[in-house]
């Protein structure tokens, strides 16, 4: 197979400007007023040309970057929040340019950073096919070709002269992903755009995906944070590590590292147990699937297993604990405490080490971003050492996890913070 | 493989970009296509409002500068002569205001997807010329009214037309990609616009310009087209100064080669500023 995709010792570097409480963007305002003020002081003699420059700072979102990629190669692209995966598609695709390094691209580019980009509410759903086909690439023979496969696919026909402003939310993604799952480039650049639409149609554009890049030999960059999608789609990933490539491999391999590693900074988080006057240390503290595999990206089907190993080197009358877990928005879904076991299971562990699981049940959780914050008190604990306080070990936020729902038929798009099924059972028959 | 290789390499923005643009050119079609419709269909009084505003100037013109301040109109009927400053007048200026913003309300194409950015003022440009043909037609329906018959000099009302374009294009590139770097600018805009309409010769006629301060008259692009216009409409009562209208046309070339430089200098950081 040839290499479609070469890139060398790729860089981007950004200024960040240091002006707090102002807008982001430089107003003409400003560059005159600060014009006049450093004529003003080069007049009086007193120059002081740093001053600017000490407002800025370079911040280098990719940094020597290097790797080939071949055709027909599915390649996920994986990493956390700002380690510089989106500036890399974002290169790749041309919107921004490298401050060093090269790309070399052999094909046609079709870059997907977002869904339904360019559509426009007032434009009705035959219209937005039109313009957002053209704005991904197609021309307008091809996107005419298309069109009734692309209504089809998106499962529209009654709403095709209807403003796509009065579209719900599960058409309008339907839509927008349906034109660009017609996209039929050499090369096709994914950004974190699975995450909206219901897990059915998830699964069919993902098949759909799967489907032309297997028989047509297309090759795919695909950014996501759901590993299970990664998996499923790509042969092999690269790992993004603050802006450097810190794996490059199979897929399962390189997402199995970065699971770990992602739960393991967590854990370097913890104090050390080393402090001898401390009653109570967590050894370590970690995640696990049902089986019994490290992760924080979870399936709703499957149960979150919070494992804890804790020191105590003294028992603490009184004490007990409790976890707390955050949505994305810090809001509290999720209190559990030692007493929820009945008699409070803290205060008959002798001095040691004990291991504690937690167990959250499957459909407890919704899907979302959690973070898990894990605290010891005690009303009579040693004021010595928090003299303020009746904690004795408060670890804010130490783990963060994700919960995915593949199975329901609106998957994560399902509101509310609950992922439970209910049944739904008809009792009696009235006939009127 | 018979695929044209891209290469992306620092500062290399400018291989291709002519090759791009013709590659892009029915996403330039579309983009044009997407603002007339929304704009057509956004706003019940749309077309209307195309129609009202010029006229609505029109008679506040002649009204202030033909009966009141009792201006020369060389023998021409002062709403056709009015009128006929005011179409390349009103296509100006909407392309000014249109373009100086255009790259900001697009701001979520430029940042998820690459094309020659060029076509995004070049699309306001476009729209704008929508409301011309509209006005024009007004304009035919004064003559007619007027009974005014232009003669054979109306054939070069195009050339003058893609003087115009030039001078709207050229201008609009320059205020597209200033507004991206300063975001106050478009504060500027309203007001260059009106200023500009107060020193052409829509109102008036260049005639009673005096002598001496022609120079500095015909500094503004504007007048050239301007009187272009009247020429090709309203015929030997208003000739035009040629030495003038070639100082006009350099300008404008000026102008719209600068505005080109400019934007394709900008245009690399438009996505991470934007």
């Amino acid at each position: 197979m040839s290499t479609v995709i070469t890139v060398e010792n790729l860089g981007k570097k950004y200024l960040l400007r240091h002006q707090s409480g102002k807008q982001p963007y430089v107003a003409l305002r400003d560059v005159l007023s600060d014009g006049v003020r450093n004529l003003g002081r080069k007049l009086l003699g007193r120059s002081n040309a740093t001053e600017r420059g000490a407002e800025q700072e370079e911040f280098w979102a990719i940094k020597d970057v290097s790797f080939e990629v071949k055709q027909g190669d599915r390649i996920g692209i994986i990493g956390r929040n700002g380690a510089g995966k989106s500036t890399l598609l974002k290169i790749l695709s041309r919107i921004t340019e490298p401050t060093t390094g090269s790309i070399r691209i052999k094909g046609r580019v079709a870059s997907l950073l977002e869904v339904g980009t360019g559509f426009h509410p007032e434009l009705t759903g035959r219209e937005n096919i039109y313009l957002n086909g053209a704005i991904l690439g197609m021309g307008r023979a091809e996107i005419k070709k298309k069109f009734d496969e692309i209504v089809d696919f998106a499962e529209i026909e009654k709403f095709l002269d209807t403003p796509v402003k009065r579209y719900s939310s599960g058409m309008y993604v339907r839509l927008a992903f349906a034109v660009a799952a017609h996209l039929e480039p050499e090369i096709l650049v994914v950004d974190e755009v699975l995450a909206v639409g219901d897990a059915q149609f998830q699964k069919k554009c993902l098949g759909k995906m799967e489907d032309v890049s297997a028989k047509e030999g297309r090759t795919v960059l695909f950014v996501s944070h759901n590993m299970g999608a990664i998996n499923k789609l790509c042969n092999d990933s690269i790992w993004i590590h603050h802006g450097r490539i810190h794996g490059f491999g199979n897929s399962s391999d390189v997402i199995r590292v970065y699971n770990a590693s992602v739960a393991g900074e967590t854990q370097t988080q913890l104090p050390v147990a080393g402090n001898e006057f401390a009653p109570l240390s967590v050894r370590s503290l970690q995640l696990v699937n049902a089986d019994n595999v490290e992760s924080v990206s979870f399936s709703c089907d499957e149960p979150v297993r919070i494992l804890m190993s804790l020191e105590i080197s003294h028992c603490i009358p009184g004490m007990y604990g409790y976890v707390e877990i955050f949505d994305q928005y810090g809001e509290t879904i999720l209190v559990s405490d030692t007493f929820d076991a009945g008699v409070n299971i803290l205060e008959q562990l002798g001095a040691g080490v004990h291991d504690i699981e937690l167990h959250i049940p499957p459909r407890t959780l919704g899907h979302g971003e959690y973070s898990l914050t894990l605290d010891f008190s005690s009303p009579q604990s040693d004021r010595t050492i928090r003299p303020d306080s009746t904690s004795v070990l408060h670890l804010d936020r130490v783990l963060r996890f994700s919960l995915d729902d593949f199975t329901t038929t609106r998957g994560n798009t399902r509101r509310g913070h609950l992922s439970t099924i209910i049944a739904w059972k008809t009792l009696v028959q009235h006939n009127s | 493989m018979d695929q044209p290789e891209i290469i992306i390499k620092p500062g290399m923005g400018a291989l291709h970009y002519w090759r791009d643009i013709w590659r892009y050119r029915e996403l330039f079609f579309f983009l044009a296509w997407r603002d007339i419709l929304v704009r057509y269909k956004q706003t019940a009084i749309g077309i209307a409002w195309s129609v009202l505003r010029p006229l609505l100037t029109m008679v506040v013109f002649t009204i202030v500068f033909g009966k009141l301040a009792k201006l020369p109109s060389n023998g021409v009927p002062y709403p056709i002569m009015v009128y006929a400053a005011m179409l390349p007048w009103q296509f100006f200026a909407n392309s000014l205001t249109e373009s100086s913003n255009s790259l900001i309300d697009n701001s979520n194409l430029l940042t998820k997807v690459y094309f020659p950015r060029l076509i995004v003022p070049a699309g306001s440009v476009i729209v704008s010329m929508v409301d011309f043909l509209i006005s024009a037609i007004i304009l035919g329906g004064l003559m007619a009214w007027y009974r005014f018959v232009p003669d054979m000099r109306i054939l070069f009302l195009p050339a003058f037309f893609m003087m115009a374009f030039m001078a709207s294009f050229g201008a609009g590139l320059w205020l597209s990609a200033l507004n991206v770097q300063y975001r106050d600018f478009r504060y500027v805009v309203p007001f260059l616009v009106q200023f500009g309409l107060y020193i052409s010769p829509v109102g008036f006629s260049s005639a009673i310009v005096p002598e001496e301060w022609r120079f500095l008259y015909f500094l503004n692009p504007m007048v050239g087209v301007i009187d272009g216009f009247r020429w090709a409409l309203l015929g030997d009562a208003f000739p035009v100064n040629w030495p003038g209208f070639a100082l006009s046309f350099v300008l404008v070339s000026l102008i719209l080669a600068s505005g080109l430089f400019y934007f394709r200098r900008m245009e690399r950081s438009f996505a991470d500023v934007v």
